[in-house]
C-alpha cells in the first residue's frame, strides 16, 4: 500500500459493515478490525474510488461490485500442502484411523479457492481411502468457491507445491496429478470427485452435518474472541466424538467453553474431541 | 512526543546482529513493549525468541494472537503472517498477501500502530535490502509519532534505512552502539 495518510477512517469501517449486515445480511461485526480496515482501505485505493460516498454507494446498489467487494475484503490466501508436517500427521496417524469407518466426512471451513481440499484428496487417494471418503470444502464467498470448482492453479506454484507434498510425505511424481495447461496446472477430475463445495457462512450459518475430522486453518484469526468461541461451538456440535479439530499454526481451543473436551496431539494443531 | 507506549523495530538482512548487541543493553525497567518485526524464513519458529532471549533478562516471547501488549516484554511477530496492532492494544495475525515481497511485513505493523498509538509510538527500522517500512514510517508521522532508523552507514544492508532516510522526515539517525540508550532514556520522557 502506497498511502501517505489514511483513506479509511474507523467510522467509515463501522458504516461499511452496518450496510453489508442491513442490506445483504453479511455479518463482519465480529471480525477483527485491523486487517478489515486494511482490506477496505487497500480496494479503496486498488479501486480509485473518488469519495467515500461514491465507494459506499457502490458496495449497497452495485449487486457486482459488492461481491467484488465480499471477495476483497476477506483474505484467501491459500497454498496445497502448507505447513508439510501438519499433511504429514493427517497422512500417517489421522486419515490411517479414519480409514476404520465406512464413510469419512471431512469439513473444511473457509476453504478459499480449495487449495487443501485438493491437498487432502490427494492423500486419501494414496491412503486409497478416496472412493468412501467425502470432503465438505466450504466458504461464504462463492466467487472463490466457483474458482476452487475449476480444479486449476497456478502453473507458477506447482514447484512450491510440490516440493510441500514432498516434505509433506508424499512418494509420487507431484506432476501425475495434473496436466499443465498454458499458465495453469489442471488437476484429475478424479480428486474433484469427492469434494462438495457449497457456501455456508460460519458467522450466521448453523451445522449441517457430523464428521470425524474438520479443518479451519488461518480463519479464526480474522475473527475477535467472542465469534471464535461461538464459531469454536459450531464445530463442536458438528464433531463426532473422538473426531479431530485442526486450527492454524497460531490458533488454539484453550480459553474457550470447548477447550475441556478438547485433547490436543503432541506438536500439533490438531486436537481430538473426548467423551 | 508524549510519553512512549509501544516501541517497534523493523528490519531484514542484517539486522539480526544489531538486536543481540542491543537487547543486552535495555533497562530491564522499561515502561513499554519493545515489537520485533523481522523478516526471516518460514518454519524456523521457535528459534529467534530462544536467541534473543538468551541476551536479555526482559521477558521474550513470539506473539499469541488476541494478546494485549504489556510493558516490559518483548514481542516477536510470528514468521509467515503479517502482524497487526488493533484499537484495544492487542495483537492480531492475518495471513492476506506479501507486501513488498515479505510476510510478515514492516508496513503492516508500522501503519496499524501508528493508528493506534499515534504520539506515543516510536519506530526504528534496521538494516536490510528492500523497502518494506519505509511507507509504515511515513504513517508513523502522519499520526505524529517518531520514526527513526539505523544509521544507514553502520548498516550491514544499508538500503531500508536508506530509503527511509530519502523518502521519510526521520526524527533519529542512530549508529548501533546508541540504539540502547534511545531506548532506555525513553522511559524518562
Amino acid at each position: 500500500m502506497n498511502l501517505d495518510a489514511p483513506v479509511i477512517s474507523d467510522e467509515q469501517v463501522e458504516i461499511l459493515l452496518s450496510d453489508l449486515l442491513e442490506q445483504y445480511g453479511y455479518d463482519f461485526t465480529g471480525y477483527s478490525r485491523a486487517s478489515l480496515k486494511r482490506r477496505i482501505t487497500r480496494l479503496y485505493s486498488l479501486d480509485k474510488a473518488l469519495s467515500f460516498a461514491e465507494f459506499r454507494y457502490k458496495v449497497n446498489n452495485d449487486s457486482a461490485y459488492f461481491k467484488r467487494f465480499v471477495e476483497q475484503i476477506t483474505v484467501n490466501v491459500t497454498e496445497m500442502f502448507r505447513d508439510p508436517q501438519f499433511f504429514k500427521t493427517l497422512r500417517d496417524e489421522i486419515l490411517p484411523k479414519l480409514g476404520t469407518y465406512p464413510l469419512i466426512r471431512i469439513w473444511i471451513a473457509g476453504c478459499s479457492t480449495g487449495e487443501e481440499a485438493y491437498s487432502i484428496s490427494i492423500i486419501l487417494k494414496e491412503l486409497n481411502l478416496l472412493h468412501k471418503s467425502l470432503i465438505y470444502a466450504t466458504d461464504l464467498n462463492p466467487a472463490v468457491l466457483e474458482k476452487a470448482g475449476l480444479s486449476m492453479f497456478a502453473m507458477s506454484q506447482m514447484k512450491q507445491y510440490s516440493e510441500n507434498y514432498i516434505l509433506s510425505g508424499g512418494i509420487k511424481d507431484f506432476s501425475s496429478y495434473y496436466t499443465a495447461n498454458y499458465s495453469l496446472a489442471k488437476f484429475d477430475s478424479e480428486l474433484k470427485s469427492k469434494i462438495i463445495f457449497s457456501t455456508h457462512n460460519l458467522v450466521s450459518d448453523h451445522s449441517f452435518n457430523e464428521f470425524q475430522l474438520i479443518l479451519c486453518r488461518n480463519v479464526l484469526i480474522y475473527f475477535d474472541r467472542e465469534l471464535q468461541h461461538q464459531v469454536l461451538d459450531l464445530f463442536d456440535e458438528s464433531l463426532e466424538d473422538l473426531g479431530y479439530l485442526a486450527l492454524g499454526t497460531k490458533e488454539t481451543v484453550d480459553f474457550s467453553g470447548i477447550s475441556k473436551k478438547y485433547k490436543r496431539l503432541q506438536g500439533n494443531k490438531i486436537w481430538r474431541k473426548t467423551t | 512526543m508524549k510519553k512512549c507506549e509501544a516501541f517497534i523495530i523493523g528490519g531484514s538482512a542484517g539486522s539480526l546482529e544489531v538486536l543481540l548487541k542491543v537487547l543486552p543493553l535495555i533497562d530491564p525497567a522499561i515502561t513499554f513493549p519493545i515489537v520485533i518485526v523481522i523478516h526471516r524464513k518460514h518454519g524456523t519458529d521457535s528459534l529467534l525468541p530462544d536467541l534473543l532471549s538468551s541476551r536479555t533478562t526482559l521477558r521474550v516471547k513470539e506473539v499469541d494472537e488476541k494478546e494485549v501488549l504489556a510493558a516490559g516484554t518483548i514481542y516477536i511477530a510470528p514468521s509467515d503472517y503479517h502482524l497487526l496492532i488493533e484499537q484495544d492494544h492487542t495483537f492480531s495475525l492475518d495471513y492476506s498477501e506479501k507486501i513488498n515481497y515479505s510476510r510478515p511485513s514492516i508496513d503492516a505493523t508500522f501503519q496499524t500502530a501508528a493508528e493506534v498509538y499515534k504520539d506515543k509510538l516510536v519506530c526504528l527500522l534496521l538494516s536490510g535490502s528492500n523497502s518494506d517500512g519505509v511507507n509504515g514510517l511515513k504513517m508513523v508521522k502522519f499520526w505524529n509519532g517518531l520514526a527513526t532508523i539505523q544509521d544507514p552507514e553502520t548498516a550491514q544492508v544499508a538500503y531500508m534505512p536508506a530509503q527511509a532516510k530519502l523518502l521519510v522526515k526521520i526524527d533519529r539517525v542512530l549508529r548501533i552502539e546508541d540504539v540502547a540508550e534511545f531506548i532506555n532514556s525513553l522511559n524518562f520522557i
